[in-house]
């Protein structure tokens, strides 16, 4: 989240991504050259299940404009079944940000393979694409954390 | 009365001005701005207006990063005048009573005693005392203070007004063209009314004679603490909505980029209260209630030359979510040498 | 009931009975712990025992000997749900159900100027917010029942997600408004927490200063909605809709709509789930199906759905 007055809005993206799938997938998505924002900021967990609603929370407190989480595909959890509860989890909790009128738009869930750096790539894109329309985040941001004094 | 909300707009027209304010079905001590919706008929706001003087938060300082170099910027205490209207007699002997002598004595809390020193308080009497108040307990007048800057009285459709102080003939004289010279018989039939329902309240009789000179500290050991404690929440309820708790925590909040030092109220019933390294010196429940009520009842008279800090307003009585309170420790530990 | 507490407590079978003392006043009974046959003088149980019990059932569970606790039918699910979250031992309660006419609201009876239970003609219109919602008159744990015909009738409920639905139907601007001066008034007393039966955590996050979010106050705008999110949240699928935390929250924030929204959600995409209706059960956020929706759902709704 950086305005100045000559600049155009870029946003502040964080990306949990699993270990196993998502992480790898970014991994190819860099080795195959293909381009995605330098806006993203990548965070590796062990597993999506890994993310506590905290961390998502506490990004935007820090910030963050949007936040995704990518995972194994269901069925395809390294480990058995943690993207099956973290799939209910964030569908709650995003509904309940959306019930608290923030926008819906700044949260999503992706699932990538380690095979799939081309959505990889276009899942950032289309991600950035949307945040940057909506714009900073204010509803969900703390004051405190702004950059300026 | 008409031309009270004038007389609110031409005061917040110079300076912040404080009201009993109804926000989302709660009335408490909010900021005036024209078209809010000001409650003067409720007598007991929710929380007292100890945030007008004492804010639940306030920042101190900020620290900012920039590379190897660290840029300080302090917080400036108040250096505007403001008004706080409509406070009960019980909160004017708060400030006045109790918080003073803990913010203005050595060492003295500039941030506090600024916002003393620009703030004017406007006290209202209590035309409707309320079956939990028990101000007079505590010799507190709730038809006339003499805690505030000026005295407000509404009878009937009209608002009486009477400076006390200094400051408060400034704000009269502020008002100047709206009010007009008055007769004091209306003022002291309204004083004599006041006294008559407070006669009437069950409380009315609560006594804490029996208490001073610090003697309920022989009920330290008393096993009734354990049954008086023994459903209470923990919470920070009753401390949050005193007028004369004063404990606080000063935190750091990592912005990321520095550090926000604020000070904010804590509360003796929580368990993370005046925290060590070696863990807590309150270790249950007992202990911390027992704490609040002796910090109340008899460490602050011995340190204050025998002044309660508690002034009846009687906000924790009604907002404990599980009853228990100071009348009832009062009554069931306080009573005891009467008996004897 | 007195007379069943006395008999338990005489025999020695039980150690303590937990039920509510009488006050200061008509309205203010306090939990209470009756450990002998005199002090049962105190105990009361009428429109006035609003406050749930169950939870004040963990630290009996570290104490000597059993304890007899009066629960209302809602306040036996909170007991099978803590149950089911091994925080209390059956063993050491001995349950007697305590039928339920519908808990006053004193703050109701007081604007309408009744000031005792015997003057209220119509109950409905006094009633505690959380028994507009009654989950019915029946009890799912006890080892006694003491209920009559009049405390066995039907109490009149509207759906009680309607109030949650409402809040949906407005745009994205409007609720956040309307959460905005609702968790404005949020004074940080915990009150809320502190009440839940299902936050039953030893060390709660928010008073951990090793967690990074513990705070006493809400010096931003920020940290309310923090607060409160989350702790909705962390009881999301174990809550029974108890209905406490908005009976003691000091500023009437009308908590229940935040667990009640996750409820429905839960309700309506994972099937009908009732927290403490069956002890053992797996509670929702706990569990999973191979064909749940994706939480692109949040997304896929209307914009006013």
């Amino acid at each position: 989240m950086q305005v100045t007055e000559n600049k155009a809005f870029k946003p502040l993206i964080v990306a949990f991504c699993c270990n196993w799938c998502s992480y790898a997938g970014a991994d190819l998505a860099g080795t195959s050259r293909l381009t995605y924002p330098a806006d993203v900021k990548i965070i590796r967990v062990p597993c999506s299940c890994r993310v506590n609603p905290l961390f998502i929370l506490r990004a935007f407190q820090r910030g963050a404009d949007g936040v995704i989480i990518c995972g194994c595909h269901p069925g395809d959890c390294h480990y058995t079944t943690g993207n099956y509860y973290a799939r209910r989890r964030m569908t709650t909790l995003f509904s309940m940000l959306d019930y608290l009128g923030i926008e819906r738009a700044r949260t999503r869930v992706e699932w990538v393979s380690a095979a799939e750096g081309v959505k990889f790539a276009s899942v950032m894109n289309d991600f950035v694409k949307t945040v940057t329309e909506l714009g900073e985040n204010v509803k969900l941001g703390d004051l405190r954390c702004k950059e300026s004094l | 009365m008409t031309r009270l909300t004038e007389a609110f707009d031409r005061i917040s027209a110079a300076q912040k001005l404080y009201l009993p304010i109804e926000k989302a079905e709660q009335v408490n001590f909010d900021e005036y701005a024209p078209g809010a919706n000001v409650r003067l008929d409720v007598t007991k706001t929710v929380k007292s207006a100890k945030d007008a003087f004492f804010p639940q938060c306030e920042d101190f300082a900020h620290f900012h990063m920039d590379g190897k170099s660290i840029n300080v910027k302090p917080v400036a205490p108040e250096s505007e005048p403001f008004t706080v209207f409509g406070v009960r007699a019980c909160d004017a002997r708060s400030f006045k009573g109790v918080l003073d002598l803990v913010f203005l004595s050595d060492p003295l809390d500039p941030y506090y005693a600024a916002r003393r020193e620009h703030g004017t308080l406007v006290v209202l009497a209590c035309g409707n005392p309320e079956e939990s108040c028990f101000c007079q307990t505590f010799g507190v007048n709730p038809a006339e203070s003499a805690d505030g800057d000026a005295n407000a009285w509404i009878v009937g459709d009209t608002m009486y007004l009477k400076a006390v102080t200094e400051k408060g003939e400034k704000l009269l004289a502020l008002l100047g063209d709206l009010l007009s010279d008055a007769d004091d018989q209306p003022v002291e039939a309204e004083k004599a009314r006041i006294h008559e329902e407070m006669a009437k309240l069950p409380l009315a009789d609560l006594s804490v004679e029996s208490l001073k000179d610090g003697a309920m500290m022989e009920e330290f050991n008393s096993p009734r603490w354990k049954d008086l404690s023994a459903a209470c929440l923990g919470c920070g309820s009753c401390t949050f909505v005193c007028p004369t708790c004063q404990c606080y925590d000063i935190r750091d909040f990592n912005t990321g980029h520095g550090v926000q030092r604020y000070r904010c109220w804590d509360s003796c019933m929580y368990s993370d209260f005046t925290l060590m390294a070696h863990g807590s010196n309150r270790p249950t429940q007992l202990e911390r209630f027992r704490q609040r009520f002796m910090h109340k009842l008899v460490y602050f008279p011995m340190n204050n030359d025998g002044v309660f800090s508690c002034v009846g307003c009687g906000r924790c009585v009604e907002k404990c979510p599980i009853h228990m309170n100071i009348v009832k420790v009062i009554k069931a530990l306080g009573g005891k040498k009467h008996v004897d | 009931m007195l007379n069943v507490a006395r008999e338990k407590l005489a025999s020695g079978e039980v150690k303590r009975v937990l039920g509510w003392e009488k006050g200061e006043f008509w309205y203010d009974l306090t939990p209470a712990f009756f450990e002998t046959e005199e002090s049962l003088n105190g105990f009361v149980y009428n429109g006035f025992s609003g406050a749930n019990l169950s939870k004040y059932l963990i630290k009996a569970r570290d104490w000597e000997g059993k304890t007899l606790v009066f629960l209302k039918p809602c306040d036996t699910l909170s007991f099978n749900q803590l149950l089911t979250e091994h925080r209390i031992d059956r063993e050491k309660v001995y349950v007697v159900g305590a039928g339920c006419k519908g808990m006053l609201d004193y703050n109701k009876m007081k604007k309408l100027g009744i000031r005792k239970e015997a003057d209220v003609t119509d109950r409905q219109a006094v009633l505690l917010g959380k028994c507009l919602a009654c989950k019915g008159k029946t009890f799912y744990a006890f080892d006694e029942v003491i209920d009559d015909e009049e405390a066995q009738k039907p109490i009149e409920v509207e759906d009680r997600f309607n109030e949650v639905k409402k809040i949906e139907a407005l745009s994205p601007e409007e609720r956040f408004a309307f959460w905005r001066s609702q968790l404005s008034k949020c004074i940080r007393c915990n009150a809320c927490r502190n009440v839940c039966p299902a936050c039953s955590c030893v060390k709660c996050v928010f008073d951990n200063p090793n967690s990074g979010v513990a705070s006493k106050a809400n010096p931003d705008d920020f940290e309310e909605n923090l607060f409160h999110i989350i702790r909705a949240f962390h009881v999301a699928g174990r809550c029974t809709d108890c209905g406490e935390c908005s009976r003691v929250c000091p500023q009437g924030i009308p908590l229940h709509l935040l667990n009640r929204k996750f409820i429905k959600d839960i309700d309506e995409l994972y099937g009908d789930y009732q927290a403490g209706l069956e002890p053992g059960s797996r509670a929702p956020l706990v569990n999973f199906d191979k064909n749940d929706p994706d939480p692109k759902i949040v997304m896929e709704r209307g914009e006013n759905a």
